[in-house]
C-alpha cells in the first residue's frame, strides 16, 4: 500500500491504534495485557533477549490468549538492566533474568500478583516502586527526543504511525511552504545537538539559499564519543523519527538524496535502520512522489569504520566519499560545497529526532522548554562512578546536581563526588563548586568544559584527574587524524608529557610546558577535535593542580599508577 | 665509509664479483630496508579463488564504484576476515587505483585490519565509563596471563586482544566481550576463569577431533 495524501495517513493511524492502545491505557480490553521488553544493547548485553524467548514458550504453555510481547527500544534504565514494563497494569520491572519469566507469567498474568523481588527498590527510601512514574531516576526528566523509545517496537512502522508519526512529513508538504518549515525550526531554537551548538534553522537556511539543482542531507550517526550511547538508542528505538525528519529537512532545503553515516560499530541500529526505510519505502513515505506531492527522496546508509574524526562534518563527508576521513579547511563550509561539490547540510541524529515533534506541536510549545539561548531538551549518557546509570532525557537548564544526585541518585558506595567529565574527550570536569550551574551551550563552555555529545562520566574521590586526563589524550592521540600538525603531533607530545607526569619522571617546568602546549593546540589545530583535545588537561589543571604537582614533587601521593620512589628517600612521606 | 670501501675492493680486483655484489646488496638493505608495516611482507596464506569471485560479484553489482571504497572493504573484510596485501592489491586494480590510496584507508580506519586474528577475539571495552570503574586493570591482567599485547595474537592462534571504545553495556561496566558474548562487572579475579572456559572448550574441541 502506498500513502498518497494526508488522510490516508489519517486513516491507517486509526486502524493502527489497537496495537498501542493498551499501552496508552485506552480502553482495555478483558485480559489483554502487553509485555514490554528492552530490546537495547544494553539489555541485550544482560539476556534480554532469553527473557523474551522464555516469556514466549511459557505463555505459549499456559496457553494466555491476548498477551503480546514487544521488544520496545531502549528505556534508558541500563543500570537496572534487562527492563520489563507490562501494560495496562503500568509495572515496571527490573533486572529479569531468564528464569524469572515463569515467576513473571505465573504470578503476575495468570493471578494478578505483582512479582516484588522484581520491583525497582528505592534506595533512599528503601520501598519498592512499581510504577515508571514514580521513580526518582523518571520523575525529573521530560522524553521529547526520547518519546517513543521504550514504548513502541521500532521495527513496526504501524506503531509509529499511531502515534501521529509522518503526520509532520505530510502537513510540511501538502500545507506547508519550504520556508516555513525553516521558519519553524528557526523559532523553536533548535541548536545542533551533535556538540557544537549551531542553530538548526539556520543551516537549513543556508545550505536552501544555495544555487544546485542536487544537494544532500547527511544524518551524522558516527557516535565516537566513548561513554556516550543516545544516537545509538534513537536510531534502535525510534529510527522513524530520523527517517520522517530527514525527509522533512529535504524538502527544506531541496535535497532528494539523504545519507546516514553510522558506525559500522552498531549492528543492532544498522538492522533496525535498514528495516524502517524498507517500510517507509513499502508505504511510499520515501522514494518518489512523497504523500502525492512532487517531492520524491530516498535515504542510503554509509558506514563509517572506526574514526572518531569522521564526526566532524568535512572528515564525514569525506569518509562518505570512500576517503580517508581528514577533515577539510573551513571555507568553504558543507552547506556551499559538501558531497561531491553539492551543498550539504549534516544534521546529528539527536537534531532530528527533535525536528517531527516540533513540527506537529510548534515552535512555541519547544521554546518554553530550556533557557534563553538554548531551548528544548538534551539526552545524556549518565556513566561511571554513579547509581543509575543509563540515558536521561532533561530540560535545558537543569543543574547538574539535580541530574547527578537526583535523577543518577548519587555516587555508589557512600564514597564522595570529585568531578563530573562532560563533553566526552573534547569536555573539560566540573567540580563541586560548578554544580549548581544551570547546564546549556554557554554555561558549559564558560565553565571550561561543552556540551558535547552529551556524554557525562562522574568521577569519585578514587579517581586521579592527572589518569583521567591521561586516558582522554591516549583516546585523542590514536583519533587524530594526521592531517595537521599540531593535532599529529601536539597530541602525542602532550600525552608523553603525562605519561611522564604520572611516572614521576617530570619536574615543575614540565608542568609548565604541558600548559602552554595545551593552550598552543587549541589555538592551532585544524578542526574541532584537536582544538578541543587539550579541554581536559587545561580544566584538570585548572581545578586540580595539586594533582599534577603532587606527582612531580611526590609530597602526599594521591592514588594512581606508576608512584615514583626517588633514589634519595630523604624527606619522602609514605 | 662503505662507499670508500667498495671502490677500494673493485680497484684491488682481487676479490671476485660476487662478493663486491654483497657489499652492493649490504648497501641497498640498508638504504630501503622494507618499511616494517606488515602490508609489505607477503602473506603467505594463499586464498581460494571462490573468494575473490565473491568479492569481483559484490564490486560488479555496485550501482557506481565512486565513493564506494570503505562500503567494498567491509565486504571484503567480511568475505576474508582480514585485509591482507594481496586482497587490497585486488581491489585496487579492480577499481583502477592505485594500491597505496586502497592501503591509506585501510590504514586510518581502526575497524579494518591487516592482520589475522585469533580464534576467539577478547574486547576489552576502554569507553570512559569502563575506565572509571577499572578497565585498564582488567585489560592489563588479559595481557599479562595471555601473555601479548593488544592487538596481538597469541602464539597458539587462540586468543586476539583487542581494546575497543564503547560497545554501549556502560550499565555493566567493565565490560569484555568474547567473540559475541558479553561478560558484564567484570572484576580482575575473573579474567583467569573467562580465559580458561575457552581453553577448555578447544581441549574438549580437540579430544573429540581425537577420538
Amino acid at each position: 500500500m502506498q500513502i498518497k495524501s494526508l488522510d490516508e495517513l489519517y486513516e491507517l493511524r486509526q486502524e493502527s491504534t489497537g496495537k498501542i492502545a493498551l499501552r496508552l491505557h485506552m480502553g482495555t480490553s478483558g485480559n489483554a495485557k502487553t509485555i514490554m521488553v528492552c530490546g537495547g544493547t544494553g539489555c541485550l548485553a544482560s539476556d534480554s533477549d532469553k527473557v523474551i524467548k522464555n516469556l514466549e514458550l511459557i505463555i505459549k504453555a499456559r496457553k494466555l490468549e491476548g498477551t503480546s510481547i514487544v521488544r520496545t527500544g531502549c528505556f534508558g534504565f541500563c543500570e537496572q538492566g534487562p527492563i520489563v514494563k507490562i501494560e495496562p497494569d503500568n509495572v515496571f520491572y527490573v533486572r529479569v533474568g531468564p528464569k524469572d519469566a515463569k515467576d513473571l507469567v505465573d504470578e503476575h498474568l495468570m493471578k494478578g500478583n505483582r512479582v516484588e523481588r522484581l520491583l525497582y527498590e528505592d534506595p533512599q527510601k528503601n520501598e519498592k516502586v512499581h510504577t515508571q512514574e514514580e521513580m526518582s531516576f523518571y520523575k525529573k526528566q521530560s522524553r521529547v527526543a526520547l518519546r517513543n523509545c521504550g514504548l513502541i517496537n521500532p521495527e513496526d512502522i504501524y506503531e509509529y504511525i499511531a502515534l501521529g508519526g509522518y503526520e509532520a512529513l505530510g502537513k510540511a508538504l501538502t500545507q506547508m511552504s519550504r520556508d516555513q518549515v525553516i521558519d519553524i525550526v528557526k523559532k523553536s531554537g533548535l541548536r545542533g545537538r551533535g556538540g557544537g551548538g549551531f542553530p538548526t534553522g539556520l543551516k537549513w537556511e543556508i545550505t536552501k539559499s544555495q544555487q544546485s539543482n542536487v544537494k544532500f542531507i547527511i544524518c551524522n550517526a558516527d557516535e565516537g564519543d566513548p561513554g556516550a550511547f543516545m544516537d545509538r538508542s534513537i536510531l534502535e528505538g525510534d529510527p522513524h523519527s530520523v527517517i520522517e525528519a530527514m525527509a522533512i529537512g529535504a524538502y527544506a532545503i531541496g535535497a532528494n538524496k539523504g545519507i546516514v553515516y553510522i558506525r559500522a560499530e552498531y549492528p543492532l541500529a544498522i538492522e533496525r535502520l535498514n528495516t524502517a526505510l524498507r517500510q517507509a519505502r513499502e508505504l511510499g513515505l520515501l522514494g518518489k512522489n512523497i504523500f502525492g506531492t512532487d517531492f520524491s527522496f530516498d535515504i542510503t546508509l554509509k558506514y563509517g569504520a572506526g574514526a572518531f574524526v569522521c564526526g566532524e562534518e568535512t572528515a564525514l563527508i569525506n569518509s562518505c566519499e570512500g576517503k580517508r576521513g581528514e577533515p577539510n579547511y573551513k571555507p568553504p563550509y558543507p552547506a556551499e560545497e559538501g558531497y561531491w561539490g553539492h551543498p550539504t547540510c549534516v544534521n546529528n541524529v539527536e537534531t532530528f529526532a527533535n525536528i517531527p515533534v516540533i513540527m506537529t506541536k510548534g515552535a512555541e510549545w519547544f521554546a518554553t522548554m530550556g533557557t534563553e539561548k538554548s531551548k528544548g531538551t538534551k539526552v545524556f549518557a549518565l556513566a561511571g562512578k554513579i547509581n543509575n546509570v543509563g540515558l536521561v532525557e532533561v530540560p535545558m537548564g537543569i543543574t547538574l546536581r539535580e541530574i547527578i544526585f537526583d535523577i543518577g541518585g548519587g555516587i555508589p558506595n557512600g564514597k564522595k563526588f570529585k568531578a563530573v567529565q562532560t563533553g566526552g574527550p573534547s569536555g573539560g570536569v566540573i567540580t563541586e563548586q560548578g554544580l549548581d550551574t544551570p547546564i546549556d551551550y554557554d554555561s558549559l563552555l564558560e565553565r571550561g568544559s561543552m556540551m558535547g555529545s552529551g556524554g557525562m562520566i562522574v568521577m569519585d574521590e578514587d579517581d586521579n584527574m592527572v589518569n583521567i586526563a591521561k586516558f582522554y589524550l591516549e583516546f585523542t592521540m590514536d583519533e587524530a587524524c594526521g592531517r595537521c600538525g599540531p593535532g599529529r603531533i601536539g597530541t602525542k607530545r602532550l600525552f608523553e608529557m603525562l605519561h611522564n607526569i604520572t611516572a614521576g619522571k617530570a619536574t615543575m617546568a614540565d608542568l609548565d610546558a604541558l600548559k602552554q602546549l595545551a593552550y598552543m593546540i587549541k589555538d592551532s589545530a585544524l578542526c574541532g577535535l584537536c582544538q578541543t583535545a587539550p579541554n581536559p588537561v587545561i580544566s584538570t589543571m585548572k581545578h586540580f593542580w595539586h594533582e599534577y604537582v603532587a606527582f612531580v614533587k611526590d609530597v602526599d601521593h594521591p592514588r594512581g599508577e606508576g608512584r615514583y620512589t626517588p633514589k634519595n628517600k630523604i624527606g619522602m612521606k609514605s | 665509509m662503505q662507499k670508500v670501501r667498495i671502490k677500494f675492493h673493485i680497484e684491488r680486483k682481487n676479490y671476485s664479483w660476487q662478493i663486491i655484489y654483497k657489499y652492493f646488496e649490504k648497501l641497498v638493505n640498508v638504504m630501503t630496508k622494507p618499511q616494517d608495516i606488515d602490508v609489505m611482507k607477503p602473506t603467505g596464506q594463499e586464498f581460494p579463488k571462490e573468494k575473490y569471485d565473491e568479492l569481483e560479484a559484490f564490486i560488479n553489482n555496485l550501482e557506481t564504484t565512486k565513493g564506494a571504497l570503505i562500503e567494498i572493504l567491509h565486504k571484503a573484510q567480511e568475505i576474508f576476515r582480514y585485509l591482507p596485501r594481496d586482497v587490497q592489491l585486488f581491489i585496487a586494480r579492480k577499481l583502477g587505483i592505485p594500491g597505496a590510496e586502497v592501503f591509506g584507508v585501510v590504514s586510518f580506519y581502526s575497524y579494518f585490519t591487516t592482520k589475522p586474528g585469533g580464534k576467539h577475539t577478547v574486547s576489552v571495552c576502554m569507553g570512559t565509563a569502563c575506565f572509571v570503574r577499572g578497565a585498564d586493570k582488567v585489560i592489563e591482567k588479559f595481557k599479562e596471563v595471555l601473555g601479548i599485547e593488544s592487538n596481538e595474537t597469541t602464539e597458539d592462534g587462540l586468543f586476539t586482544i583487542k581494546d575497543v571504545r564503547c560497545i554501549g553495556a556502560c550499565g555493566l561496566a567493565p565490560v569484555v566481550m568474547v567473540d559475541g558474548k558479553v561478560y558484564g562487572r567484570v572484576k580482575v579475579e575473573d579474567v583467569d576463569g573467562i580465559i580458561n572456559t575457552y581453553r577448555k572448550q578447544e581441549e574438549q574441541n580437540a579430544d573429540k577431533v581425537l577420538r
